[in-house]
């Protein structure tokens, strides 16, 4: 079979065997309504407690504090529109950073046509914000702080530590959407100090349509999903059983030995970085060289365009993301590259190169091996190249 | 996503490099939406003799390039002021939607080195008429991120 290199863990992990095993009685033979009284229900009711108790173990947070949700962008969606429903008639300002998700952003601007106002704080080159810039944007209406752990195209790892502790003096809610940081950094909601937290399951080798939202006991909340008692009626709809009990294996084996998951992606990490700037020229790192996801590379790779490497990359087998436009249909390349002050060309040449716990240290040999080639042929083709080798 | 014709057109371009002493070069596109084509044209009694093309842009982009210069090959000036993008996509047997623009692109290009022939050869063509080189051609859908999450 050909050679197949998946490098795109940011944007969804395989399944561990352990956790489809898992899984699976829970589709056919234990497959009661946990709502329901009877036996079939009280035996799944037991199955999410026990995922429930898992996963809060994993965070260090309360058991009553983890809320089962459709995903992290519905995670996402819930904190913001939740806080500022709870809390229209006390503020209606939030603070956010201009390199979230979509789910945070566009719900963010959801939020502006309501009526809400929302500070969008700038980052510097690493993706870093300015502890200073988020003290000077509070005001006494500001609701809500929602900044992500890690993110997801750069991989930079924000001071939710710092933040959490200025939440906290000024009496407002945080909210941080740790979805890419969970199941591959130690965390302890209590030590960072956030009210509201964001996971999901698909990035941590469990399942995909089921992640969480950590609610801080006493934190104001509304709910965005009425209809039913679960989830201690705070999000309604009968339960995914099957995926939250993935959910909680999955969460289990991540943090079993996380020390020894995120020191060997580091490994790989900075043998990638290191291997592919130093043969191919014209490449720079983006991100913090070390403030970064263990497994996040995104390069940006000068004088050609993102999909045509991504396309000739797919052709040798290796699978990986691109912050261009052309990959996403939309005429600008990615939000994050542009805050982060690259220029619009740099931006459509860079290239997301994501490791996890199925990575080789051969897949990235494999990596840096092909890839300068691919560079060198496409670079033949750039007119923006033969201004540089012609020197003018 | 693409056609098998664009993946042949993007993984084997036609055509690619430079012409010295071109006796039309023309370029359009714009870094900011991430598509830049060059072409190089060689002109003898009013026939495409030669052509090169240079592209920094997507698959389809590349693929659009190699075409148009496929289909002006040996043809006269006026026909291939003629080139139609949707005879490039055609040709391609389609593109997707949001690529369309790249066949506009494609088809600029060839008009822009015309425009560069005519303007040194002091020439008129009325295929010409409100072309402009330099206009910001921006064709794309402004359509929706793929969310990730």
């Amino acid at each position: 079979m050909k050679k197949r290199v998946y490098l795109d863990y940011s944007a969804t992990t395989p399944m561990k065997k352990e956790v489809l095993d898992e899984m699976l009685p829970f589709f056919n033979v234990q497959f009661g309504n946990p709502s329901s009284i009877h036996c079939f229900g009280r035996e799944n009711k037991a199955a999410i407690d026990k995922s429930r108790t898992t996963i809060a173990k994993t965070l260090n947070a309360g058991v009553d504090e983890i809320f089962f949700t459709g995903g992290g962008s519905e995670s996402d969606n819930w904190a913001i529109k939740g806080v500022a429903s709870a809390l229209k008639n006390k503020g209606k300002h939030i603070i956010t950073t201009e390199i979230e998700h979509h789910a945070v952003l566009h719900t963010c601007q959801f939020l502006e046509k309501e009526g809400y106002d929302v500070t969008y704080l700038k980052v510097d080159k690493y993706g870093l914000i300015d502890i200073e810039e988020l003290k000077a944007a509070i005001r006494p209406d500001t609701i809500l702080i929602t900044i992500m752990y890690a993110n997801n195209e750069i991989g930079t790892l924000q001071p939710i530590k710092e933040i959490g502790k200025i939440a906290k003096e000024n009496k407002i809610i945080f909210h941080t959407d740790a979805v890419q940081a969970y199941g591959n950094i130690e965390m302890d909601v209590n030590e960072l100090g956030v009210d509201l937290m964001s996971l999901s399951a698909h990035k941590v080798y469990g399942p995909k349509g089921i992640g969480l939202l950590y609610i801080r006991k006493g934190t104001k909340i509304q709910p965005i999903i009425h209809g039913g008692a679960q989830e201690r009626r705070r999000r309604a709809g009968t339960e995914n059983v099957p995926a939250i009990v993935g959910f909680g294996k999955a969460a289990e084996l991540a943090y079993e030995n996380i020390e020894e998951h995120s020191s060997r992606l580091i490994y790989l990490r900075d043998k990638l970085i290191n291997g592919l700037t130093e043969k191919i020229p014209f490449v720079h790192l983006n991100g913090h060289p070390t403030k970064r996801l263990p497994g996040n590379v995104n390069i940006s790779i000068e004088f050609i365009e993102g999909e045509s490497l991504l396309l000739m990359l797919d052709m040798v087998g290796v699978a990986c993301s691109s912050g261009s436009a052309c990959t996403s249909g939309s005429l600008d390349p990615s939000h994050v590259l542009m805050a982060i002050g690259l220029t619009h060309e740099t931006a459509h040449g860079s290239l997301r190169l994501t490791i996890g716990d199925y990575t080789t240290e051969e897949d990235i040999d494999y990596v840096i091996e092909n890839l300068p080639p691919i560079v060198e042929r496409l670079r033949q083709m750039s007119p923006l190249y033969e201004k540089v080798k012609g020197g003018n | 996503m693409y056609s098998e014709k664009v993946m042949d057109h993007f993984t084997n371009p036609r055509n690619v490099g430079e012409i010295e002493n071109a006796d039309a070069v023309g370029q359009v596109g714009n870094v900011k939406c991430g598509d830049i084509m060059k072409m190089y044209l060689k002109i003898e009694n009013d026939t495409i003799v030669d052509v090169k093309f240079k592209t920094f842009g997507c698959g389809s982009a590349i693929a659009t390039s190699s075409m148009a210069t496929e289909m002006i090959k040996g043809k006269t000036v006026k026909e291939a002021l003629n080139l139609s993008n949707r005879a490039v996509a055609e040709a391609l047997d389609g593109l997707p939607p949001v690529k369309m623009h790249c066949s506009v692109l494609a088809e600029q290009a060839v008009k822009s080195a015309i425009y560069n022939y005519a303007q040194k050869n002091d020439l008129y063509f009325e295929e010409l008429e409100g072309f402009n080189p330099d206009e910001d051609h921006d064709h794309h859908d402004h359509g929706h991120e793929d969310e990730e999450h």
